[in-house]
């Protein structure tokens, strides 16, 4: 398909902007202006319209395609709430509002919005505080550590490393490096859950915490998770949970209450927010009473009179790590998700999903090899060893499935798990859809014992087959109007 | 009930079945009867239009049909519908990160264009995919520039969003980093003693264009300066403005930041936004962030996928060049949607309109008694002014006429308590401009000034 820049026609025109109503204005000393010339597509508005059409139909996407991509959590994103977030009176409304005085009168509604979100967070993962401003999960996971660091400065603590098992989130240790700390990975033993041995070598006094998904990336729960909690706080150490995979656990417990001081939350995996091809997502973080004076500035905070405000004033507050208050239009939809399931709607999430992995699981653990052999949380892994003795990968079968019109599970992660298929079905995908994927599996597993050779085509019904990941590397064209080399 | 939940009981049943175990419950056990919530008081669930409604009478509760003077890195810019209209596309919207090439070239094609339109921009050789916003992307510059040239030493000039200051500093407390910030002298960057701060241990000089108090300027000599002592320049801009003035690359800068929010998103009470950033291409294994690259399929057709993705958290882990993973894919293809609308030639209009509306006001201010519009540096659509009494004062008051009048300096310049910074943007129009001058002369009639 042609780039937008190659269908462009000089002279033609997308837009018509507001013309200039005022007296003709001496122009700009020309020392201050551009000589280059902008090389912008000229195109109209029905050539985009069409390119950009046309562009979204080369993807997949959960509103057209099963999509059980592992660790993502992509479930159906509701409409309304995105009606929500593009109300006047949120999408119109300037962040510097709140500083032009009136008692914060301009901005009220938004503000009872933040204030009530923080609240249901708290309430739903069982923290005392919560910060909306983390843009990201891993923006969260940065801001956590960073009151990690915070707290163990105040108390005069020396600490140098972060425990992190090897089956976590590429982010965790990525984090906890880019805070300042140095990461100690623990290893995973033969059941898929931290190896109690090797984490008790590693604790000592100069730990300043830890980074914990659970459940873990091979879906499994912790039940030593209170143990483990235990042990970090005898050094005073600081449990921080990845709220990655927070959908399996919804109503059934809290990460406050396992013993963490610390989480993120996805809003764009657990409440369904769309993922919009990478992002935006929002990651809120919640915290235990001792990590409270150390969140990011502004707090939202309902005064007396019942006026909601901005707070500035925390003087060890680790500052800003936002420009305002978070991706307001991401916790607007959220928002609007959480009133809408309430109490018993929240736990239908986390029992749901669970069921829809285990199904999965139960019905392809015959023909694919599970990773761990028991039950899952809310996604289940597979490993290609048995496929792999034919010549085919899990890259192969992923690539097949994509012409069944689904898009393929996360592979080679985690990465404790040789050639792992991850696969996340979440709560809103039937039954039949499952059956779908299973068969699709199924297929997937036959083909690769009856015609291994044929398993490297696939796919071959999207518009391009598959791409050469080498050269892209090597030639790094990365800007259309710059030559390679 | 979970309207989103498709199992019925029946499936429940047989899929318990096809488990081998009798109870949604029990494929829960690893969660132990100690591990349930102490407390899990959340409000029953609602309808959707009762949740409509009432999300809908907060959004009602926010003044956000102020006519807006203010600005501050954030600007009013029209929205043409056609973008939400192509943007909420499900295929954009509800797809994630494009790992998978065959399945994903919409969203990645579209983040190449993204790229090079922000290279042509800014006439960088190289850009990422996105990062979360302005402060954050010049957060990662800075960390990049530290690990390119391996100094701890930034020079700052004050002039940079005072916002992005404190995020910069927020986050690196931990680490062990050395702050010299220059204040601006008469509104523009002080560059006598820029250039005497920029030492043999200075890794990066941090610079704005326009700044905050809406100066223009133009950083080559520092540029130089800096090249010579072995220090990178990184500049944050303002998208719009590039339409007119002088391109980071002309001014020799090593990396380019930006907030891309005037660049089709609306404001949505600080987000999301869309955060770029560009560099020159030796530097692009050190670039924080998603890369789009081009290559080709097996039978040598064009195509695109994520590249140089040893750079990145989930191969690297802690080695990574930053610990992002999401970004913000859908703001940038949305900001790729309002630049091929606006075309080189409209970008060009814009910048011009946006500028002498700007220029107009700025003489009908002057024309105001005891108002003095600052004229150190020339601007582009937003400026300082100096009133004779507490800007903030002003601007609670001129709320009354309607106005979001501006910025006051005070809260982040304690000197400046007097100043105000107004933007200005195409939406505004020559009577909404008269209103203002009219409002804010009974203002300042009426403070006794």
């Amino acid at each position: 398909m042609k780039l937008i820049f190659e269908k462009t026609q000089s002279g033609r025109r997308g837009l018509s902007l507001p013309q200039s109503d005022v007296p003709e204005q001496k122009s700009m000393d020309s020392r201050y202006c551009r000589q280059e010339q902008l090389q912008w597509p000229e195109v109209t508005e029905l050539d985009v319209v069409r390119h950009f059409t046309h562009l979204s139909q080369r993807n997949f996407s959960v509103d057209a395609n099963l999509y059980p991509l592992g660790s993502c959590t992509m479930k159906y994103n509701p409409r309304f709430t995105e009606a929500l977030a593009a109300l006047p009176g949120f999408a119109g409304l300037h962040p510097l509002l709140p500083q032009l005085g009136r008692g914060y009168a301009l901005t009220q509604g938004a503000l009872q919005l933040l204030y009530e979100m923080e609240s249901l967070l708290c309430e739903i993962t069982g923290f005392d505080a919560f910060t909306l401003q983390p843009l990201a999960g891993a923006h969260g996971e940065l801001t956590g550590v960073m009151m990690m660091a915070a707290y163990h400065k105040a108390r005069g603590n020396h600490k140098t490393h972060i425990i992190i098992p090897d089956s976590a989130h590429g982010t965790n240790p990525a984090s906890a490096a880019i805070a300042g700390y140095q990461t100690v990975a623990v290893p995973s033993n033969s059941d898929g859950v931290l190896d109690m041995e090797r984490l008790r070598e590693a604790v000592n006094d100069q730990t300043a915490g830890m980074m914990l998904t659970c459940p873990n990336t091979v879906g499994i729960f912790n039940s030593n998770i209170d143990h483990i909690a235990r042990m970090i706080h005898e050094v005073d150490g600081i449990m921080y949970y990845d709220g990655a995979n927070l959908n399996a656990i919804l109503g059934r417990c809290r990460p406050g209450d396992l013993g963490f001081d610390v989480m993120h939350v996805n809003l764009h995996k657990t409440f369904a927010t769309p993922h919009g091809g990478g992002g935006p997502g929002a990651g809120p973080v919640g915290v235990a009473g001792k990590l409270v004076p150390y969140l990011p500035i502004s707090r939202v905070v309902k005064d007396e009179a019942g006026t909601f405000r901005l707070d500035y004033d925390e003087p060890d507050s680790i500052g800003y790590v936002a420009s305002f208050y978070g991706n307001f239009a991401v916790i607007v939809k959220a928002f609007a998700y959480i009133l809408l399931l309430g109490r018993d709607g929240l736990r239908q999430v986390g029992d749901h999903a669970v069921l829809n992995a285990n199904y999965v699981q139960a019905r392809l653990k015959g023909v694919f090899e599970a990773a761990y052999d028991r039950l899952c949380m809310h996604e289940c892994v597979f490993s290609a060893v048995r496929q792999m003795e034919q010549g085919v990968h899990a890259v192969d079968i992923a690539k097949f499935l994509i012409d069944q019109g689904i898009h393929p599970m996360t592979i080679y992660f985690p990465l404790i798990v040789k050639e792992a298929m991850m696969i996340e079905p979440t709560e809103t995908e039937s039954r039949e859809s499952l059956d779908f994927l299973i068969d699709a599996m199924l297929r997937a597993a036959a083909l690769a014992g009856a015609q291994p050779d044929a398993m490297a085509a696939y796919p071959k019904t999207m518009p391009i087959t598959r791409p050469d990941e080498v050269l892209a590397a090597k030639q790094m064209k990365v800007n259309y109007f710059a030559p390679c080399g | 009930m979970n309207p989103y939940v498709a199992n019925t009981s029946r499936d429940v049943r047989e899929m318990l079945a096809a488990i081998g175990v009798d109870a949604i419950d029990e494929l829960f056990r690893d969660i132990r009867p100690e591990h349930a919530p102490r407390s899990f008081n959340i409000p029953d669930g609602k309808s959707e239009y009762e949740v409509m409604e009432y999300v809908g009478s907060l959004a009602d509760r926010n003044a956000s049909d102020l006519i807006l003077f203010l600005g501050g890195g954030f600007y009013d810019h029209y929205i043409p519908p056609v973008i939400p209209s192509l943007i909420s596309r499900g295929e954009f919207l509800t797809a994630y990160t494009p790992y998978q090439p065959e399945c994903s070239q919409g969203t990645l094609q579209a983040l190449y264009e993204y790229q090079s339109n922000i290279c042509s921009l800014t006439g960088m050789d190289v850009a990422n995919a996105s990062l979360y916003d302005g402060g954050t992307a010049l957060y990662e510059a800075m960390m990049m520039a530290l690990r390119l040239n391996g100094r701890n030493q930034v020079v700052m000039d004050g002039g940079v969003s005072p916002i992005f200051r404190k995020m910069l500093r927020s986050y690196t407390s931990n680490l062990n980093i050395e702050f010299i910030e220059i204040d601006p002298s008469h509104g523009q960057s002080d560059r006598e003693k820029i250039k005497d701060a920029v030492t043999e241990k200075t890794a990066a000089v941090i610079l704005q264009n326009p700044n905050f108090f809406g100066a223009v300027d133009d950083h080559s000599d520092i540029a130089a300066l800096a090249h010579d002592r072995g220090a990178l320049i990184i500049q944050s801009v303002y998208p719009v403005a590039l339409g007119m003035l002088k391109t980071p690359q002309e001014m020799d800068v090593d990396i380019v930041t930006g907030e891309g929010q005037s660049l089709g998103l609306p404001l949505s009470f600080g987000g999301p936004y869309l955060g770029f950033m560009a560099t020159r291409r030796k530097f692009i294994r050190k670039m924080p962030g998603r890369i789009v690259g081009e290559t080709v399929d097996t039978r040598g057709r064009r195509c695109f996928v994520n590249t140089l993705q040893a750079r990145e958290q989930h191969i690297r882990r802690e080695k990574a060049t930053s610990n992002i993973c999401t970004n913000v894919a859908l703001c940038a293809v949305q900001a790729s949607v309002y630049m091929s609308l606006l075309g080189r030639q409209g970008l060009k209009d814009l910048a011009q309109v946006n500028r002498e509306k700007t220029e107009y006001l700025k003489t009908q201010l002057s024309l105001i008694e005891g108002v003095e519009v600052k004229r150190s540096a020339p601007t582009f659509n937003e400026f300082t002014i100096a009133l004779p009494v507490d800007a903030a004062q002003v601007v609670e008051r001129m709320i009354d006429f309607g106005f979001a009048a501006g910025y006051p300096l005070g809260r982040y310049y304690p000197s400046m308590t007097h100043y105000l910074v107004v933007a200005v943007t195409e939406k505004r129009t020559r009577a909404q401009m008269d209103q203002y001058c009219l409002s804010l002369r009974q203002v300042l009639d009426q403070a006794g000034a």
